[in-house]
């Protein structure tokens, strides 16, 4: 089984939730012995890990003839890719793309990141799909998120290869509601093209089947897992005198911040010795700081800025208790990670992890008495902490990726069966 | 003659309201009247009222021939009382029948007996004055919470003048003998015990309307059969199960009422009485003893009680309550003894399962164990109000003895003081 997938982020240069679940996935689907994996990403940085598929940079795919000698190309390369397969790749090129801005090897200049012009980046991107699907040999064609979807249904297109497109979010979720038209045009072509589509949890699923008029039976759930952590013995929790609550992630209006907050507020009316961390950086941190000057917790409450790597893994290991109030959550990795260094998490029943995990707390976003109710009880009541931490430990280290990835596989099966 | 014994169980706790940890100190109250009044007339209308109208025609159509017994817990006595009085009345009708006994149970369907026995005594008594009250009978036989049993449980019942305690014919204490017998208790020969029939109670609680049971359908005469062909000389089959079996768990459009109508008819039919427990140990001889170190119960393949106190939620909840038993026990306050009867009923520790949480109205076993734990934390504060954590459990034992020696030293000093009037006046 080849497949072909379009990513648009890869490990360990990743901004968001995306790029480690597309490495989780393939390298669990790697486990099946026969499965080839080719995955494309706008922009690699050469230090990604290669040793379970093959990554190839749209960066480096010519769209444009240019007539270059091998050396020239050789050089200019400058070991991203080989020249031969560039010379290879180049006699995909069957359709006229200079209206795009290409370098002097025919290639375009992608950011790899959510840039401005981000739909014209979209765009260039389907024109790179073009040039593999004309040349790369696969079996199935699988897009992960909106901005790779174009891409994938013009190979479908082209190869006449089924599409399977894996919804790690949806607009709906970005924007608490106001979707933008562009995006949602771009989506629903994506998934009316698409012969099934993947959705990370139920309640993205709902979505995709309510708000983008999908027949059931072409949505599947395939719940994310989380890599095992190698070093998880090495993150240690020093002994302190107060409690600490943490909040990770992006403060956007997609993650609550308000609802920690409001929740903090609860908690310390009532008692001593709890502290309550905002970790990471968005548009609404400083209205975050606003409103816990406005409720007097000031002294309480601390904002530690953005963290990156290890720290978040320091941070969560050293909390007594994660939340995660996400207003709309497609999945929400970071409860998962928090488990996994024996940190109880609070979750919002409106996070499709909440859908797989039956030790960790879940409330309504809104609901900031249930929550300042098991932050308590999650300080105050050795008992709910043990069992949250070895249980919950214990429950995430059995959400493996090799069962997702043999799902999805079950999906590929089914899917080339229908076409024959 | 071989003999049928069938015991009926009875429990339902009051339900905990959601309780926030701020409102700790502040809200004493504890209960969702609405939620337990639901279940109460749940059972009361679907269950308990057509199954005791069922066994009172039983008891009639075949002379007072059919007998039975019940087990009802004290909380739910209550619970009938104020929600589903009729229930009361019926049960009373029953009595008058005098072919029901009334079993001794702990007044809250507690665990006490696993981890206090003065209170489990206390219970005990609690609830023998109920049905002395209710239904003018006294209890000789016990059906502990959840059918727990061991020597030591079966120690304290024989110390209180009880002749006959009934208990699950758990394979690890049983081994080869079978529950078809009556025996002896390790702990006192002047105690007997029964043992339930798992499979035979089982047919008809859990099995009775499974379609995909080989034995499916069951019909009356086809289980009578059963009984009628176990070994002739085992002299009684201990058929007993939760009487929402009746009803609920087996709806009425099961047949369920029809199948028992029928039963006594076909008993009879094939020479096969019945009994009472406390009839039964009376008229049949025990043939052997039963040694259990460990305790056991009906619950689960385990037949233990993890499903109560296997998890750290539920041993915590428990350790934090039993640890004031005795300082509530010196309280004179009726309010805060009532809640540390309703406290106790151990289905607020099954909630708290994660696995299987029986008829629970939480999400979780963690909400369960949260909502819990702060209605414990106001109780837990109330109570020390009135004797603070301060004072050690010794030292309160301690003037606990003193007052009891002073209270006799006193009625002696009396006693004499009688007598030395009568010689005077003579």
């Amino acid at each position: 089984m080849k497949a072909l997938m379009f990513g648009w982020e890869f490990p360990p240069h990743i901004l968001g939730g995306l790029g480690t679940a597309s490495y989780g996935l393939t390298k669990g689907m790697a486990q099946q012995p026969d499965m080839q994996i080719t995955f494309v990403i706008p922009k690699p940085w050469g230090d990604e890990d290669q040793s379970f598929l093959k990554i190839i940079g749209a960066c480096n795919v010519p769209i444009v003839w240019k007539e270059n000698d091998w050396n020239y190309v050789n050089s200019r390369l400058n070991g991203r890719m080989s020249a031969d397969e560039y010379f290879w790749l180049r006699n995909g090129i069957k359709y006229d793309f200079h209206r795009i801005g290409t370098d002097d090897l025919g290639c375009v200049n992608f950011s790899g990141r959510y840039p401005d012009n981000l739909v014209e980046e979209i765009g260039n991107y389907e024109a790179v799909a073009s040039v593999l699907a004309h040349q790369l040999d696969f079996d199935i064609i699988h897009s992960h998120d909106w901005l790779t979807y174009p891409a994938g249904v013009f190979a479908k297109h082209i190869s006449g290869k089924p599409l399977v497109i894996h919804v790690h979010a949806t607009d709906f979720d970005r924007s608490r509601g106001n979707v933008n038209p562009t995006v949602y045009a771009i989506e629903r072509r994506g998934m009316d093209e698409a012969d099934h589509i993947i959705c990370v949890s139920n309640l993205t699923r709902r979505t995709v089947i309510e708000k983008y008029g999908q027949p059931e039976w072409k949505v599947s759930t395939v719940h994310n897992a989380v890599e095992p952590l190698a070093d998880a013995d090495s993150f240690t929790k020093t002994p302190r005198k107060d409690k600490v609550v943490t909040f990770l992630g992006r403060i956007t209006m997609q993650k609550g911040p308000e609802y920690f907050v409001e929740a903090a507020a609860r908690v310390l009316q009532k008692t001593d010795g709890v502290r309550f961390v905002m970790a990471g950086s968005g548009d609404k941190m400083n209205e975050m700081i606003d409103l816990v000057a406005k409720r007097g917790i000031a002294d309480k409450f601390h904002f530690t800025g953005f963290l990156r790597g290890r720290q978040v893994q320091e941070m969560l290991a050293e909390s007594d208790c994660y939340i995660m109030p996400s207003v709309s959550e497609p999945f929400g990795i970071s409860p998962l990670e928090a488990m996994q260094v024996g940190t109880p998490s609070i979750i919002s029943k409106q996070s499709g992890c909440a859908e797989i995990l039956q030790h960790a707390i879940k409330t309504d976003y809104w609901d900031i008495d249930a929550m300042a109710d098991a932050i308590y009880a999650i300080v105050k009541y050795p008992a709910m902490y043990k069992s949250l931490r070895e249980l919950g430990r214990e429950e995430v280290n059995n959400i493996k990726w090799s069962d997702a990835g043999l799902k999805v596989r079950a999906i590929y099966d089914k899917v080339i069966a229908e076409r024959h | 003659m071989k003999n049928l014994c069938f015991v009926f169980q009875l429990h339902a706790p009051y339900r905990l309201k959601r309780y926030r940890f701020f409102e700790i100190g502040q809200d004493h109250y504890y209960y969702d009247d609405f939620q337990t009044e639901e279940r109460i007339q749940q059972l009361a209308s679907q269950s308990y009222q057509p199954a005791n109208k069922t066994i009172l025609e039983m008891i009639k159509s075949s002379n007072g021939k059919f007998r039975c017994a019940y087990s009802i817990s004290g909380i739910l006595l209550e619970l009938l009382e104020q929600y589903a009085p009729e229930v009361i009345d019926s049960f009373k009708e029953l009595a008058a029948t005098k072919a029901v006994e009334f079993l001794a149970t702990p007044y809250s369907y507690s665990l006490a007996s696993a981890y206090d026995q003065h209170e489990f005594e206390r219970q005990l008594r609690l609830h023998a004055e109920k049905i002395k009250t209710l239904f003018g009978v006294e209890t000789t036989a016990v059906w502990n919470t959840e059918l727990m049993y061991s020597d030591e449980i079966a120690d304290t019942v024989a110390k209180m003048g009880y002749k006959t305690i009934l208990t699950e014919g758990a394979r690890h204490i049983l081994g080869w003998k079978s529950p078809n017998y009556v025996y002896n208790s390790a702990a006192s020969n002047k105690l007997k015990v029964l043992m339930r029939n798992p499979k035979l109670s089982d047919d008809i609680a859990f099995r009775f309307s499974d379609y995909s049971w080989k034995d499916y359908p069951l019909d009356a005469e086809k289980y009578v059969n059963w009984l009628a062909e176990t070994p002739a000389e085992e002299p009684i089959i201990n058929i007993w199960m939760g009487y929402e079996a009746l009803g609920i768990r087996q709806h009425h459009t099961t047949g369920i009422f029809e199948f028992m109508k029928a039963l006594p008819y076909f008993a009879m039919e094939r020479g096969l009485g019945f009994l009472t427990p406390s009839e039964a140990t009376k008229k049949i001889a025990s043939s052997d003893t039963i040694v259990s170190p460990y305790t056991t119960s009906w619950s689960g393949e385990a037949k233990d009680i993890s499903a109560y106190n296997g998890n750290d939620l539920q041993q915590e909840a428990l350790q934090k309550l039993y640890a004031v038993s005795e300082r509530v026990n010196l309280c004179q306050n009726m309010l805060l003894k009532r809640d540390w009867q309703i406290l106790q009923s151990d289905d607020h520790f099954l909630y708290m399962n994660h696995i299987d949480a029986g008829w629970t109205n939480y999400e979780s076993a963690y909400e369960a164990f949260i909502n819990y734990m702060n209605v414990l934390a106001d109780f837990l504060q109330l109570v020390d109000e009135q004797y603070p954590t301060t004072i050690e459990n010794e030292e309160l034992n301690e003037l606990l003895k003193t007052i009891t020696n002073l209270e006799k030293e006193n009625s002696a000093l009396e006693a004499e003081l009688k007598k030395a009037r009568k010689r005077k006046e003579k």
